[in-house]
């Protein structure tokens, strides 16, 4: 089991059919899975023991994806946006890798450390000269091991170093082989894909797309007109955005920009925290599309959870509160994923109950270069905090490291951030955890004030958490800031924020 | 013959991948299939020619066995000398 059997079977169902668009150039199946044999043959040449990619979306990262699973040796796509340090230390521990992308960066930063680097341009020629070479091979025939390594990526850090995930091929697979009907797409769907390529939702796109044959549509860099620009062209069915690229399209539209979006059929988003009123908004804003709302890690090979289409609308409609909340769930976990909510001591809890999110099941990892995180039975302890309601929807309630835990008593930043948000003068809000010679730890909240209301008070949050919520709640220390610090990704970098305490 | 197996005709072009092993021969156009390359080329049993579909999932009445085609063929597949089915799919939105 080989994920480059996903291309393999999309180029042998229908060679000439267009299946990857990026900066107006256009590769059927059938070109895309000859370059992959030839980026392979390169691969191997190297002898190099990964393959990374230093680059925005292109067709590099999808020939360099499939190449490197041909040749049996990981991909890793890294984060450009890193800095040099950080990223220096990454190249570290990939050497010797054949890098594509940034080469003048890597030579000055990773000099000596024996990699192979290749512009993305060269990268690409050079594959499909081999490819074109090798005519009549077929790549996939060679049949690497399930348990070879397919993809390694390191986590954002957002509360520590980076970690190496590892997803095997047998993950991958059983994701793919799990969610998606092979070519169920019609000739004239096309999913827009605009995440980064070092992102699990970048790579999940790639293989699910390339199986359902569903052309991709590459925007290298997310810019909200380039966006509604792209699909207006390309008459984009499909689009996969994280909360913050929706906001920013949101904020566009609202100001005027004006797009033919009408062919879009399905937006789906994930990876962050969406705000009520924010896909309230946007599904006001895209009559005519389904909205899916995944959860899923990187260690869990993207998706396990999905609120669909028919979900949210009967949620945007309903008048009935409870009917509503199932707005800010995540949804029900995949058929083929088992999941269960957990205390502290590893009991599994009742609907209601709010504890740590443990998932298993074919796709789940687990796995770091380092160790496995998996328990004996095979489960995977995600870190994040949620519960179920009692029809089994997810609703998740933020990092389990992020626990505030005052004198005993845990306290989830979640419910003190939704209660300061539903306030008019606060644009946005993090609570984290201060310390407290009483309690050991207590809690310190930074809010941003929102531009044309007066700054609130002190006193006056103190009261409105006091109102709403238990009063250990109340926050010990206040602050009143610019900003939130976000990665680009629009996740809440909360060590940055403890740090201003 | 584990999951991840792959199986070729030995009568057509059909290949297909192990999604779920079980017990009893798995045929194609009415014989074994066989894993690597097939020697030479028998004929199709009249009786097994309806043809396989990339993409689709064929299972046994109990569901013991389970498989992926990955190469369409002119044979049918079979386990044990009973057709194998179209499995149905149960769409999920997409997500990624």
């Amino acid at each position: 089991m080989n994920i480059s059997l996903i291309l393999q079977m999309a180029a042998e169902a229908e060679p000439d059919r267009i299946g990857l668009v990026c900066d107006g150039r256009r590769w059927t199946y059938g070109a895309l899975a000859e370059a992959a044999r030839g980026a392979a043959r390169l691969i191997g040449d190297t002898r190099c023991g990964h393959v990374a990619l230093l680059d925005e979306s292109s067709e590099a990262s999808a020939i360099a994806l499939f190449g490197a699973a041909i040749a049996g040796i990981p991909y890793v796509p890294l984060n450009y946006r890193l800095a040099d340090a950080d990223l220096a230390a990454l190249l570290g521990r990939i050497a010797p890798a054949l890098i594509i992308g940034d080469k003048p960066r890597v030579d000055r930063l990773s000099s000596g450390a024996g990699h192979h680097v290749l512009t993305r341009g060269g990268f690409v020629a050079g594959a499909e000269a081999l490819g074109a070479e090798a005519l009549g091979g077929d790549g996939g025939e060679r049949e690497e091991p399930a348990q070879t390594v397919a993809v390694e990526l390191f986590t954002s850090g957002t509360t520590a170093a980076p970690k190496a995930a590892i997803l095997r091929h047998s993950n991958l697979m059983s994701y793919i082989l799990g969610t998606v009907e092979f070519a169920a797409a019609a000739p004239e769907e096309a999913a827009l894909v605009s995440v980064p390529p070092y992102h699990i939702a970048g790579i999940a796109a790639l293989l699910s797309s390339i199986y359902a044959m569903r052309r991709i549509l590459l925007l290298p860099a997310f810019d909200p007109d380039a966006w509604l620009g792209l699909i207006a062209a390309e008459r984009a069915t499909h689009a996969f955005l994280v909360p913050t690229m929706l906001g920013r399209v949101i904020g566009r539209m609202d100001a005027g920009a004006t797009a033919e979006i009408a062919s879009l059929q399905s937006i789906a988003y994930g990876g962050g925290r969406m705000p009520l009123e924010l896909i309230d908004r946007a599904l006001a804003l895209f009559p005519g599309a389904g909205f899916t709302n995944a959860y899923g890690l990187t260690e869990t090979s993207s998706t396990v959870a999905l609120l669909g289409p028919e979900e949210h609308r009967a949620a945007h409609r309903s008048a009935d509160p409870a009917a509503r909340a199932r707005l800010a769930s995540v949804g029900r976990p995949l058929p083929t994923v088992e999941l269960e909510i957990r205390d502290a001591a590893g009991r599994c809890l009742p609907a209601g109950a709010r504890g740590e999110i443990y998932v298993r099941g074919e796709q789940v990892s687990g796995e770091y270069r380092e160790r496995s995180a998996l328990d004996a039975a095979g489960w995977f302890a995600t870190r994040d905090a949620g519960w179920l309601d009692a029809d089994g929807y997810l609703f998740l309630a933020g990092r389990a490291d992020d626990v505030i835990v005052r004198g005993g008593e845990n306290i989830s930043p979640g419910e003190i951030e939704d209660v300061l948000l539903g306030h008019p003068a606060i644009a946005d809000a993090a609570a984290v955890a201060v310390p407290s010679a009483e309690w050991g730890e207590a809690v310190g909240v930074a809010v941003v004030p929102r531009e044309g209301y007066a700054v609130l008070e002190a006193d006056e949050i103190r009261g409105l958490i006091k109102a709403r919520l238990r009063s250990s709640r109340v926050p010990e220390r206040i602050l009143v800031v610019d900003a939130l610090p976000y990665n680009e990704m629009g996740k809440l970098l909360r060590r940055e924020v403890r740090k201003k305490f | 013959m584990k999951p991840g197996t792959r199986l070729k005709s030995v009568v057509c072009d059909t290949e297909v991948m192990v999604i779920r092993a079980g017990d009893g021969t798995i045929a194609c156009g009415g014989a074994p299939m066989v894993e690597g390359k097939p020697a030479d080329r028998g004929q199709i049993d009249p009786a097994f020619a309806e043809g396989t579909r990339i993409g689709k999932r064929y299972v046994d009445s109990e569901a013991s066995v389970e498989l992926l085609c990955v190469k369409a063929g002119q044979g049918s597949l079979s386990l044990g000398g009973a057709a194998l089915q179209v499995k149905d799919a149960k769409p999920l939105p997409s997500s990624d």
